[in-house]
């Protein structure tokens, strides 16, 4: 990637300026939530992960590049995604299934 | 023998896939390293809901564990902006300024420095306080997770000081290939970011 | 780019021309120690794997003598072997858990991967996709000195008191937390290997989507690239998940941790000290799901040999191209989520295994389609019977036993009388021993005039195959009588089941059998050295085969090509009509 304008390498810069404060403020967001403790377990868990995953989708989209990427690139990190989940679900699925507890 | 071997695509992406090799091969180092952390988060999670409710095996949250989430929140950000500096630093070589890429790169490294500092005073408090990995189960994932993230910043570490002190001089004489080794390691390194702003509220805040 | 960039670029690129010129001149030290070219690292790989082969085959010749006598003293090297394997010249159970954990570890891991993918891969896939190296050689170079320190960090697990890992090769806690430091090795050793196995895997996949020669589409690639592709991004994924759990089995076991101790466990009538509340399972699924992938890992790359030797020697394209293909991938796919078929016995509910269950029958369809295309490229050939053919040939049978004996184990109600007895080793042993090993040879019979620029002797290659044919069988076929007569497996003493005593003759006949077929391996081992230095010299194609690796010269220089070949058509384009010759090579223009 390279920049063909001046404008274009300014709106660049702006870009990563605006998602250094976004994280920022939504770190400032996940630690308030948890810390002010008005949230049941699972409404926190689920606010924590939230804001989680927006912060690494920022981080990805934009420091990463990944929204310019192309589909060989997308292609390849779907099934690493997809076998992400197996591995964090299908363990848990079968332990909470096991006869034995 | 005079045949020279020339990779293709050693610096020009490719047509398909948009990608030159090193950082198609980059890419694939991470969804590797996707895989090991969602091993160990498989492993937290498992542990975690299968902990008894009560008793001195049940797992503490974020009221009992002792944890020091303000130096937490500092690490967070100084990560943050490490990850910034780094973007930066290949901005400014993409517009030929390499004394300000040179400066984001080194305040990437103190940022680092200062994270691995942090790092170091909150380990040894929770020594100091009798808490190890064989304390208990949420004390095992704290320290395994953080200090295998910490394992890659300090890899970070590496990669950059090489990147700034004798890698530089590949700037000199192919600077295309130096912008793209910057690229390449701003990846890896927000990717550790990445992993961070996981492991904080997972471990920290729940 | 910019135009500046794109001419300061060609300057840089022009001196990285140069260095690459100095390096050719460079030292002993470069060109075959710490070389970065793909083919030297093939042959450093390929050697080493046939090295740790022989060897853990030899762990196993001496577990035959206690299997087939009992308690006897070991003839000849009873006396040469350590206190912590042999008694006055008995093989001790802590020896024989120890020589059993060692030779699955050492075959999987450190002879049969490296040998497909570090030796074959690297050697055969940068020619065969017209490359001049592998995309990033420097880490080519590194993934194998990686490799080796983790392979002789496991050999010398065996001279550390107590002897080397004895948890079996699945290392299952808890006992593997509380073994001997031979563990600790184990674990150091795999974190190494998993290592070398993820830099190589990186580096294929980045080489065949990018490096390919102009006109070589991906559905022009030859079935061994594609099977190496798949198997690439199984060592990807699937392996690091075993590198977490390696880290947190280490942790347990060097920090005190419980990651895997359950609480309470009493060891040697003494409670453990460690606090507990960790699950053992755990381990299983993080270790099962490499394991599983692992499977086709091994199995993948010795299709892809089979598939290049049946389409050279039977002078026919394979049958259902595309269909191979797409049976690859979706067994890539679905060999992630059918791992916990090795778990049926742990307590698993009923849903859960009716699910692995399904995706374990489902996973057979594609190795099924495999099977039957290369079967029926054989139908209406004028078969060349090479000795690689003839491999070749026996693998299919092989393999389709392998597979087939694997369907009652994945179904739950058969797999609880004959979960972990030796039909479970005749299982798997057929699909890797006279399956994959059995497809090691035919490549490497196939390659050998490549490599070398010499052909194998054909008169020992028939002595050699014949026979190691014969005794294989007489290796595993017994072993599923026996595991259906209930002989279970990692016994120690075979005489401790009364009920398996009926098949004690068998258990001799299958010692016997692996004896003999150590003793066939000599003319392979005569055949390869005296080949190397005094065979008939091979020409650039010696079996007129059509991929690109035989546009290259035999050996291939540094380089590979003299010129980067272009490429006109398919890969297996045999015996076109109204063609002069029956064979189209893929980097030769057909005249119109």
């Amino acid at each position: 990637m390279s920049f063909a304008t001046p404008e274009d390498a300014r709106k660049h810069r702006n870009i990563y300026l605006a998602v250094l404060v976004a994280l920022a403020v939504l770190t400032g967001v996940t630690v308030l939530v948890a810390q002010m403790h008005f949230l049941s377990t699972p409404m926190a868990v689920a606010v924590a992960l939230l804001v989680a995953c927006i912060k690494g989708g920022l981080v990805a989209s934009f420091f990463m590049h990944l929204i310019s990427e192309k589909t060989t690139l997308y292609g390849i990190l779907v099934i690493c995604v997809v076998f992400f989940f197996v591995l964090l679900l299908l363990p848990l699925a079968t332990e909470f299934t096991n006869v034995s507890t | 023998m005079s045949a020279s071997i020339e990779i293709p695509c050693d610096i020009t992406p490719h047509p398909v896939t948009g990608m030159y090799n090193g950082k198609f091969g980059v890419w694939l180092f991470l969804a590797s390293e996707v895989m090991l952390f969602g091993a160990l988060f498989s492993s937290y999670i498992l542990l975690r809901v299968g902990a008894p409710e009560a008793g001195p095996l049940a797992w503490p949250d974020y009221r009992t564990n002792h944890l020091n989430v303000p130096l937490a929140t500092v690490n967070t950000m100084v990560l943050i902006l490490s990850s910034v500096t780094v973007v930066f630093a290949w901005y400014y070589l993409q517009l030929h300024k390499f004394a300000a890429a040179r400066a984001c790169l080194l305040a990437t490294i103190g940022l680092a420095l200062v994270f691995m500092v942090i790092k170091y005073f909150e380990y040894s408090h929770k020594f100091h306080d009798g808490l190890y990995p064989s304390t208990h189960n949420f004390y095992a994932v704290y320290f395994t997770l953080t200090g295998l993230h910490g394992l890659h910043v300090l890899g970070g570490i590496i990669v950059f000081a090489y990147l700034v002190g004798p890698g530089a001089a590949m700037w000199k004489y192919n600077p295309a290939k130096f912008t793209n080794r910057i690229e390449c390691a701003g990846l890896y390194w927000h990717f550790v970011d990445l992993v961070w702003i996981f492991l904080f509220p997972s471990i920290y805040l729940l | 780019m910019s135009t500046h960039a794109a001419a300061q670029a060609h300057a840089g690129h022009d001196q990285h021309g140069s260095g690459h010129d100095h390096h050719a001149h460079s030292s002993w030290w470069r060109t075959y120690v710490f070389s970065t070219d793909h083919k030297t690292i093939g042959i450093q790989y390929t050697i080493t794997a046939l090295c740790f082969l022989a060897f853990g085959f030899g762990l196993m010749l001496i577990m035959r003598w206690q299997l087939a006598y009992p308690s006897d003293p070991i003839p000849l090297i009873g006396g040469l072997l350590g206190k912590s394997l042999v008694e006055s010249g008995v093989l001790t159970g802590q020896g024989y858990n120890a020589l059993g954990a060692m030779h699955g570890t050492i075959m999987v891991f450190m002879a049969i991967v490296p040998l497909a993918v570090g030796g074959f891969g690297n050697y055969v896939v940068p020619l065969m996709v017209g490359a001049q190296d592998m995309a990033f050689p420097r880490l080519n170079m590194a993934s194998y000195w990686v490799f080796l320190p983790g392979g002789l960090i496991m050999l010398a697990s065996f001279f550390m008191p107590g002897g080397p890992a004895a948890s079996g090769w699945t290392s299952y806690p808890p006992l593997s937390n509380i073994a001997t430091m031979g563990q600790t090795a184990w674990l150091i050793g795999m974190i190494f290997l998993i290592t070398s196995s993820l830099l190589g895997s990186v580096n294929f996949i980045v080489t065949i989507v990018q490096l390919r020669a102009p006109g070589l589409s991906m559905f022009r690639l030859p079935f061994f690239v594609w099977a190496q592709f798949v198997t690439a991004f199984l060592l990807l994924l699937a392996f690091p998940p075993l590198e977490a759990a390696g880290v947190l089995q280490l942790m347990d076991r060097v920090a005190g941790t419980s990651f895997f101790m359950p609480q309470g466990l009493v060891v040697s009538q003494k409670l453990h000290e460690a606090v507990g509340g960790g699950s053992p399972l755990l381990w299983q699924h993080l270790f099962w799901f490499l394991a599983h992938p692992e499977v086709y890992v091994l199995i993948l790359p010795a299709l892809g040999i089979v598939s290049e030797v049946i389409a050279a020697n039977t002078r026919k394209p394979l049958w259902g191209y595309k269909s191979l293909v797409y049976a690859a991938l979706f067994l890539g796919f679905m060999s992630f989520i059918v791992w916990a078929h090795h778990m049926f016995m742990t307590g698993m509910g009923t849903t859960l295994s009716t699910f692995f269950q399904i995706t374990t029958m489902i996973i057979s369809i594609p190795s099924v389609i495999v099977l039957t295309a290369l079967i029926i490229s054989y139908h209406g050939a004028s078969i060349r019977y090479s000795v690689p053919m003839l491999f070749a040939t026996a693998f299919l049978p092989m393999f389709a036993i392998g597979g087939l004996t694997g369907l009652p184990l994945g179904l739950t109600a058969s797999d609880i009388h004959l979960h972990d007895t030796y039909y479970v080793i005749g299982h798997f042993h057929y699909v890797v021993a006279p399956g994959t090993i059995f497809a090691m040879f035919a490549g490497i019979y196939h390659w050998f005039p490549k490599v070398t620029g010499r052909m194998m002797n054909r008169t020992l290659g028939l002595i050699h195959f014949w026979f190691s044919f014969i005794f294989i069988n007489g290796v595993f076929m017994p072993m599923f009588f026996m595991g259906m007569a209930g002989a279970l497996r990692r016994q120690y003493d075979p005489e401790a089941q009364l009920h398996a005593e009926t098949v004690q003759g068998l258990s001799r006949m299958v010692s016997y059998s692996a004896w003999c077929l150590a003793a066939v391996q000599i003319p392979f081992v005569i055949n390869f050295f005296r080949s190397i230095w005094s065979g008939q010299p091979a020409s650039q194609n010696p079996w007129q085969a059509t991929t690109l690796e035989w546009a290259a010269p035999s050996p291939p220089p540094h380089g590979n090509f003299a010129q980067v070949p272009t490429v006109h058509c398919g890969p297996y384009e045999y015996s076109v009509p109204g063609e002069r010759r029956d064979f189209c090579p893929q980097f030769e223009a057909r005249e119109a």
